[in-house]
């Protein structure tokens, strides 16, 4: 735990900035401040700029523009082995020459620290990686080995631990227990863990703050909840989880404070948005709404749903995965929308495609985004 | 079952061993009892008439006292050439390996380009090179690094230079092989983890790359140790190797037991000194 008396050691960019030789500008001048202790992820898919942000802290790749700062230390120019910064490699990087204790005890004989093999022995523990010791990497299943970098990574106490696609490698069940384990081990040192991935999933069940980065710039920083619940670019809206996003036009503002929001007419229907969840000025919009905020009826049945209604939907496709339906409807004017439904079991079946349904959603879940921006924006990384 | 079982029924690895232990029985296993044989037999017959085998152990004490200066003069000229062949070999591996980008293949094929000569010609042509009125003397002779009167030719050092460089891709290439195999991300991860790019060398680049280096010096060592054409093309009467010796007992000298027993003994020595070398490199898996 940090002491209150202890100046803090936030990770800070600053207009970072990297162009590669060939002209290529993976990063675009990134600000960014990761308070200290926090799990942090840098979201977004591949070729966005996540992975050279990464290595840029790291030390392994240089900076074109901008800074780097632990705390007040400025790092922007230190070489990547006076860093206390340590990485986790996408393919681990172990070396195969060596044990998995002296994997693990590389960094610590590096830095010539004294009481290395109880350190060792103290990770090998927490990592739960002690049988395996004499061992060679090869010998290692694919979850060991990425317990293997952590530890040899982690025994050093880096300031900044680095993460790079940590659990790319690995089977979606094993993923899926790395990521709490990782989650537990993060939260047991209190290191700041910065986290690359593509995988919305895995920024969500771990990180305290999620970065959405694509095309070298932050789209969106905040919790996975604000991020999902109130995507400021259609990229977000679509890259973290799904979108459906429709043409509105704003027709008028009401109340004022923290009752202020948006009148935005859609197809003739009037629909009420928060201000604070309105992330354009111009006078078009895109008006998103998540698939599962939508609620469907058979067409007629009594509703008293809150919120705005329509009716002469259609049911043009229906896909049961168990736990939900995914419904894709076809609205009176002409546009497709995806609907989860969870099963619950209070309509006692499925809705049968072909059959026209009335779709509400409460508006207080519904956000307003810029309408020059791409609506398929970020859809092919999902 | 397999292909090869269809084709060759159930024996199908005697079958596949079979072409290549014939060709081993036939021109190594022979060849190496007749050797053997002749360095026990009595040296009063003659290549012509042939020896009589008469368990002759005195042939070796004859050969090993009469030519031991030969054999230690050998190693040591076959030591320091792999010594240069490893240094120079190993920065230019490094080179192609990590930093020669498109130009790899080019520069592969330049190392293995002199190979498309014979070895011959190209000792031959280091004699025009070293000669006492070639370019490379007048030049240093102009520039006072070396007396008037020196020379290159004839001397210990052209005929180290000359093992040095007819063995180098032979270094070159088991070195490369296996820096070419190397990760990029284990260097970064070394730095990572607090190494200088030299105790990241060390500890990570030079370790991985040690099965190349043993095989590199192996390859080098021992043709280096049993050569003589070096040594009898650029080498004088006394900076003769044991192969010069062993030639010349063979050839003019007629003696086979004696030569025979000094080849014996050569082997015995290279494949004694190889086996601590390996052991100690902790390379066994490459016997």
């Amino acid at each position: 735990m940090p002491q209150a008396s202890e100046p803090r050691r936030d990770l800070r960019l600053k207009g970072l900035h990297k162009r590669y030789p060939n002209g290529y500008t993976a990063v675009k001048s990134l600000d960014l401040e990761i308070p200290q202790g926090s799990f942090f992820a840098l979201l977004g898919p591949s070729g966005c700029g996540k992975t050279t942000t990464l290595r840029m802290v790291a030390g392994l790749e240089d900076v074109t523009s901008g800074t780097i700062h632990i705390g007040d230390q400025d790092i922007t120019r230190e070489k990547p082995y006076r860093r206390p910064v340590n990485t986790v490699f996408q393919n681990y990087a172990l070396f195969p020459h060596l044990t998995i204790a002296e994997n693990v005890e590389f960094g610590p004989k590096r830095r010539g620290v004294k009481d290395s093999a109880a350190r060792v022995k103290a990770i090998l523990e927490l990592t739960e990686l002690t049988e395996q010791a004499g061992k060679r990497p090869a010998q290692l299943s694919g979850g060991q080995q990425q317990r293997v970098a952590l530890a040899r990574a982690l025994i050093n106490r880096p300031e900044v631990l680095l993460l790079d696609e940590p659990l790319g490698a690995l089977d979606l069940k094993l993923r899926r227990a790395m990521q709490l384990e990782l989650k537990h081990i993060q939260e047991e040192v209190g290191l700041t863990f910065v986290h690359v991935t593509h995988d919305q999933e895995e920024a969500m069940t771990m990180a305290d703050t999620v970065a959405v980065m694509n095309q070298g710039v932050i789209e969106q920083m905040g919790s996975p909840y604000e991020l999902y619940t109130n995507p400021r670019t259609t990229f977000v809206a679509n890259f973290l989880g799904r979108s459906n996003l429709i043409k509105g036009t704003v027709v008028g503002r009401e109340g004022s404070g923290a009752d202020a929001a948006v009148k935005v007419d859609m197809f003739g229907t009037l629909v009420s948005i928060q201000a604070d969840r309105v992330h354009t000025d111009s006078k078009e919009g895109w008006i998103g709404i998540r698939p599962e905020k939508l609620l469907i009826q058979p067409a007629g049945s009594q509703s008293d749903d809150p919120g705005n209604h329509f009716s002469d939907a259609v049911v043009i496709s229906s896909s049961y995965i168990g736990v939900s339906t995914e419904y894709v409807l076809k609205m009176p004017w002409g546009q497709e929308l995806i609907c989860f439904e969870q099963n619950r079991g209070v309509r006692g079946g499925l809705v049968q495609v072909g059959a026209h349904v009335d779709v509400s959603w409460r508006q207080e879940y519904v956000y307003l985004l810029d309408s020059s921006q791409d609506a398929e924006a970020g859809l092919e990384g999902a | 079952m397999t292909t090869m079982q269809r084709v060759f029924g159930k024996n199908a690895a005697y079958w596949l061993i079979g072409p290549a232990a014939l060709w081993l029985g036939l021109f190594f296993l022979v060849p190496m009892l007749s050797l053997l044989t002749t360095s026990l037999s009595d040296p009063a017959g003659s290549p012509i008439y042939g020896y009589d085998l008469t368990w002759r152990v005195q042939n070796y004490v004859e050969a090993l006292g009469d030519y031991w200066p030969y054999l230690v003069r050998s190693l040591i000229y076959a030591g320091i050439a792999t010594a240069l062949c490893l240094v120079l070999g190993y920065v230019l591996a490094y080179a192609i390996a990590f930093k020669a980008g498109r130009w790899k293949t080019v520069m592969l094929v330049l190392v293995i380009a002199p190979f498309f000569t014979s070895f011959l010609v190209r000792t031959l042509s280091w004699k025009l090179i070293l000669a006492d009125n070639g370019w490379v003397v007048n030049t240093l002779q102009w520039l006072h690094v070396m007396s008037p009167d020196g020379r290159l030719l004839a001397t210990p050092f052209a005929v180290v230079a000359g093992l040095t460089y007819n063995f180098l891709p032979f270094m070159i290439l088991p070195l490369y092989a296996s820096l070419e195999k190397i990760e990029p991300h284990l260097i970064e991860a070394a730095q990572d983890l607090y190494a200088s790019p030299w105790k990241g060398f060390l500890n990570v680049t030079w370790k991985l790359s040690i099965p190349g280096v043993v095989g590199g010096t192996l390859l080098t060592f021992i043709p280096a140790s049993g050569d003589y054409i070096n040594a009898a093309f650029l080498g004088n009467p006394n900076t003769q190797m044991v192969g010069n010796k062993i030639q010349a007992l063979f050839t003019t000298g007629g003696d086979y037991p004696h030569a025979a027993a000094l080849s014996v003994i050569l082997m015995v020595l290279i494949v004694a000194m190889v086996m601590v070398y390996v052991r100690r490199a902790g390379t066994e898996e490459l016997l």
